[in-house]
């Protein structure tokens, strides 16, 4: 009997545990999820330029190493995001709504302009 | 940014004079502005019939096909408005100088637009790329494949008609940080030796997109290096200055030089310094009309300049 029953424990603990250790998984994975998204929610509205009115906002923008920022155009009128030394650039025109994002993986200060209107310069600087 | 506005103004007395020679869109509907030659203020027929022996040519200007927000949801409706108003020409101009921004967005499909209405006009167009055109994904690969065939570099290139010298010039390619429109070095050797061997009494048109001249340096209305090609231009007897990319009339005589900027077909933009940004302007839907248009240009053989007569679509 017992060695009948004595698998069976075994066994059921073993899927007892097995369940427990799923569970704690899925939660670890889940309550991760979440603070992932928390992180990149915060990282992107921290790390968001918006084009309105032919301007950057902000148009200086100190962020770490590893960060990436992400232009908005909220304009009627198409514009572009070029480096002044050309480590990035956008397509030629980011319509309205459209946006174009880089990820800074060294330090430095990144100069940048609108491609179509020069005047519209901004500045990003990683460190 | 009023306060800084007012700041802008204060020692800005270049400008003020600037600002002073401009007529601004919608401040009056229709206008002329001839040297010596008689118009009247009205229907371009009307100018055409004082000078018959002038010959005509016509500028239009930033056309955005494909633009459809707010401002103005139909553009290619309103070209064909424009080009209604040409077609209904008493008598046809020779040909039609467009100073830029075909399209909004370099689209295949908007170029192809925007050549079937202006095909209906019957009569050749010369163009010049605005910034606006050569945003496609080879950064102005598709204008050059339709409009570059005898052009140099970006675009640029010369003709003749009647004596008259045409350069159309391309200053918005490869424009720098902070700069405003851009002819580049390559661009100007090319003008030098253009003009070379020509008689100081050659009338000369020059036409590009961006304004020669600095209209306004906060919104980057203006040409870098405008100046050194005006300075290579400044020994001819006569010289017309033809842009667009400001939406509205602006007009100014400078000795021998005529600048003037041309309503779009397209959407209004505000007067320099009058909105946060030059962005499209929305004006009522029944005054948009009013705001839009295109130019006549009487040339007259002789000593006389020529004579400009603005036509807006709503007559």
């Amino acid at each position: 009997m017992r060695t009948l029953i004595s698998p069976f424990r075994s066994a059921a603990a073993r899927f007892a545990m097995s369940r427990a250790v799923i569970i704690a998984v899925l939660l670890g994975t889940i309550v991760g999820a979440m603070l992932a998204v928390a992180s990149v929610a915060a990282q992107d509205a921290a790390n968001v330029i918006t084009i309105d009115n032919f301007t950057f906002t902000p148009p200086e923008l100190t962020v770490a190493v590893g960060t990436t920022v992400k232009w908005v155009n909220h304009d009627d009128i198409p514009h572009s995001v070029v480096n002044k030394d050309k480590v990035f650039r956008s397509k030629a025109a980011l319509d309205t709504d459209d946006s174009f994002s880089y990820t800074f993986a060294s330090a430095g200060t990144f100069d940048y302009f609108c491609g179509l209107h020069p005047h519209m310069v901004g500045k990003i600087i990683v460190k | 940014m009023v306060k800084k506005r007012v700041e802008d103004r204060g020692p800005g007395l270049g400008r003020r004079e600037v600002l002073e020679c401009m007529v601004w869109a919608g401040t009056g509907v229709l206008w002329t502005v001839s040297g010596g030659v008689p118009h009247s203020v009205g229907l371009i027929g009307d100018a055409l019939a004082a000078e018959p022996t002038g010959f005509t040519f016509l500028q239009m200007s930033d056309s955005h096909i494909g633009f459809d927000k707010a401002a103005n949801p139909d553009a290619l409706g309103t070209l064909r408005e424009a080009v209604a108003i040409v077609k209904a020409m008493p008598v046809k101009p020779s040909f039609i100088i467009h100073t830029g921004d075909i399209t909004h967005l370099s689209k295949p499909a908007e170029f192809d637009d925007a050549e079937k209405v202006f095909g209906e006009t019957g009569v050749q167009i010369h163009y010049v790329p605005g910034e606006h055109d050569i945003i496609d994904e080879d950064r102005g690969k598709a204008y050059l494949e339709r409009y570059g065939k005898g052009a140099k570099g970006a675009g640029w290139y010369s003709f003749d008609d009647r004596g008259i010298h045409f350069i159309g010039l391309v200053n918005v390619v490869d424009l720098k940080g902070g700069g405003l429109g851009n002819l580049g070095a390559e661009q100007l050797a090319w003008l030098e030796a253009d003009l070379k061997d020509r008689s100081n009494s050659t009338p000369i048109v020059v036409f590009a997109h961006i304004p020669l001249q600095v209209l306004y340096k906060e919104w980057g209305w203006g040409t870098e290096d405008g100046t050194q090609a005006l300075a290579l231009l400044k020994r001819f007897g006569s010289v017309t200055v033809l842009n667009g990319h400001i939406h509205q009339l602006a007009q100014k005589v400078e000795g021998n030089m005529t600048f003037h900027t041309a309503l779009s077909t397209a959407f209004p933009q505000p007067a320099p310094g009058t909105a946060p940004s030059p962005g499209p302007m929305k004006v009522p839907a029944d005054k948009l009309r009013s705001y839009l248009g295109l130019s006549s240009i009487t040339m007259v053989q002789g000593n006389k300049p020529l004579a400009i007569v603005d036509n807006t679509l709503a007559g």
